[in-house]
């Protein structure tokens, strides 16, 4: 399969790896969490509140939530609008991504 | 982005990019003597002049309209939630990414770049502030202002990934806000893998990514022919088009079709495009069921009756990793109802602005352009940005301008009506399957809430079912669910447009009947604040915003 990035002549300014659950994503300067996840293969990483169901990134222009990580900590930040950083660690957010407030 | 506003340890180092900053303070010496709080210290420079024209939105009729507005000496300030203008039609990738040719995603890109051109220059000149990344989450008259006549407007707007509170004021405001995909759920829409039409080409046009290998593109509306265009040119593999309307609804508009030789063009393009990629376009059928496990892996495509109701025994199974899915665009109103501006029901079935032919909505000081007055695309969007700008600066409106846009709206009507959902698209529904995607409600709680219960109007559904009450507060489910509820889809009535910071709504002056003297001498930032570990907008966080402590300084 051709690559997008052939078909504008795609060259990064700068390429690092993103820390996704332990794994180390290729990652490129411009691109946003959910760009870099998708890149990966990776369709979900989330968990819902009720049914523990996973999601991913929907709409992708930021109107509908589903996309909703934790980006080094934070949780309920929505991966289709954060841009990536070289040291940014993100995890699969379970739920409200506050299990430690036991609400 | 400046860097400033992306830092948060310095919240009240605004950028000051534009001419004299037309930000003022949300003061936090609000009527009720409530006592200064850091989120309402970290505006621009206070008592600035109010900027002629406030541009919300920086798409096609957002740009159009700024860069008009400031030819004809206006002073604007434009404010985007998006990190670079374009808006969703022309959504690029960021600089960083190095694309050599942008324009390859896009049709009539050069529109923008010399649009684009123009803002660059006028913000060196000082005429434009434009504010990228900023959220405006309410629009509110000034109070102050009022009192003496003057009219002015306040623009309530979140800032940067941190959420820094700006308050903008301006004489006159156009809201150029947009839309969102209007979705239909079905069995296995929330599974991994199902994305939005509209979704993938942002994506694919912001991230240069795919959803997958194998893509079918689904839904109903003319965007589906261009998704599955650029999906195919990027390297996908697309086996089929569904369009759920038949494109014989046309054959009833013709003079509107004739009068438009353009939009045929466009369509001859993407008809092309799909025969150059192999691309099967099947009509008045719907992707009906997606399966999978952990993701797509299949979906079920249907024909459909008149009504869009399934006909039984013509079900086929598609295999694809990935269904890129919408059913046209929802204009997004919120900004615009809580103001108060009248509303009608459009040809496509939903709420639109009422406008009138200077792109005035019903109230005054109040000019809109593009989607908000009813889906019709990057051109007319273009047109009526112009005509709102000549209009706010008290210009005459151009014929040739006038004529164009009432073209490209009646296109836009014909279009509109011929892919309207059929009212049987309801039967693509089980009981189990997820309508608000957010509360996870399935439709056979709302069918009880509308049988059982009485509910008649998808507000009542929600009292009853919370959905549509999550996150995404019914942009997903709204349409469905009133579908559901027997009703007309209404306009977007969400009194914050975003998320935003208990902190900062805490912080807001009272508005009507405050004492004027004190909302007209906002608070200006100062050195203590700024260097205040506890003026961080992270701190205003509500639960589940994070706290300062788990605030890493780079983000």
């Amino acid at each position: 399969m051709s690559d997008p990035r052939d078909l504008v002549r795609g060259t990064p300014d700068a390429t690092f790896t993103l820390d996704f659950d332990g794994r180390a994503l290729p990652a490129q300067s411009g691109q946003t969490i959910a760009a870099v996840l998708w890149g990966a293969g990776i369709m979900a990483w989330r968990t819902t509140r009720q049914g523990g169901s996973p999601r991913g990134a929907f709409c992708g222009i930021g109107s509908c939530y589903d996309c909703l990580v934790t980006v080094n900590g934070r949780p309920n930040q929505r991966a289709c609008l954060v841009a990536a950083r070289p040291d940014d660690t993100v995890t699969t957010q379970e739920g409200t991504g506050h299990a430690e407030l036991g609400v | 982005m400046p860097n400033s506003a992306s830092d948060p340890r310095h919240p009240a180092a605004a950028p000051l990019s534009g001419p004299p900053a037309t930000a003022v303070a949300a003061t936090a010496t609000a009527a009720s003597g409530a006592p200064a709080t850091a989120a309402g210290a970290s505006a621009d420079t206070a008592g600035a002049p109010a900027a002629g024209l406030a541009v919300v939105g920086a798409g096609p009729a957002g740009l159009a309209a700024a860069v008009t507005a400031a030819d004809l000496g206006l002073r604007v300030t434009v404010l985007d939630a998006g990190e670079r203008p374009g808006g969703q039609y022309y959504r690029h990738p960021a600089a960083a990414l190095g694309a050599e040719h942008p324009e390859a995603l896009h049709h009539g890109w050069a529109a923008f770049a010399s649009r684009e051109r123009r803002l660059r220059a006028h913000e060196r000149a000082g005429r434009i502030r434009y504010l990228s990344s900023h959220h405006v989450w309410t629009v509110v008259r000034d109070a102050a202002a009022a009192a003496d006549g003057s009219g002015e407007w306040l623009l309530h707007a979140l800032a940067g990934p941190e959420e820094r509170p700006v308050t903008v004021r301006a004489r006159a405001v156009l809201l150029a806000t947009g839309a969102y995909e209007r979705q239909l759920p079905f069995p296995g829409w929330t599974l991994p893998g199902v994305v939005g039409a509209g979704g993938a080409q942002a994506m694919l046009k912001s991230g240069l990514v795919l959803p997958g290998r194998r893509v079918v593109v689904a839904g109903s509306g003319p965007l589906l022919l261009a998704v599955a265009g650029s999906l195919a040119a990027a390297g996908a593999s697309v086996p089929a088009v569904v369009e759920a309307a038949a494109y014989t609804n046309y054959a009833g508009r013709l003079p509107a079709l004739l009068r438009n030789p353009g939009k045929l063009v466009e369509g001859a393009t993407y008809g092309g495009a799909l025969v150059r990629h192999g691309i099967r376009l099947l009509t008045r059928a719907a992707v009906t069921e997606a399966h999978g496990t952990d993701r797509v892996e299949a979906v079920t495509v249907s024909r459909l009756d008149r009504d869009w109701r399934p006909v039984p025994g013509t079900a086929r199974r598609v295999p694809c990793d990935a269904l890129a899915v919408g059913h046209g665009l929802v204009p997004q109103l919120e900004l615009a109802t809580g103001l108060g501006c009248a509303t009608r029901t459009t040809a496509d079935g939903t709420a639109a602005l009422v406008l009138d032919r200077a792109q005035r909505t019903s109230v005054p000081g109040i000019w809109s352009a593009g989607e908000t007055g009813g889906i019709g695309g990057a051109q007319l969007a273009l047109a009526e940005g112009e005509l709102a700008a000549r209009s706010v600066a008290g210009r005459p409106l151009p014929a040739e301008l006038v004529r164009r846009r009432a073209r490209l709206r009646a296109f836009a009507d014909a279009m509109g009506a011929a892919h309207r959902p059929g009212a049987g698209w309801t039967g693509w529904l089980t009981d189990e399957t997820d309508v608000c995607r957010c509360e996870e409600v399935p439709a056979g709680t709302v069918r009880e809430a509308v049988r059982d219960l009485g509910a008649q109007d998808a507000r009542t559904v929600k009292l009853l079912t919370r959905a549509g009450m999550g996150w995404c507060q019914g942009r997903m489910c709204g349409q469905a669910v009133a579908a559901l509820a027997g009703c007309a889809p209404g306009p977007d009535r969400r009194p914050l447009s975003c998320p935003v910071p208990l902190g900062h709504l805490a912080a807001l002056p009272a508005a009507p009947g405050a004492p004027a003297a004190q909302l007209s001498q906002p608070s200006p930032p100062t050195p203590e604040h700024a260097s205040d570990p506890s003026s961080e907008p992270s701190s205003d966080r509500p639960a589940g915003g994070g706290s300062a402590a788990g605030l890493p300084a780079d983000r």
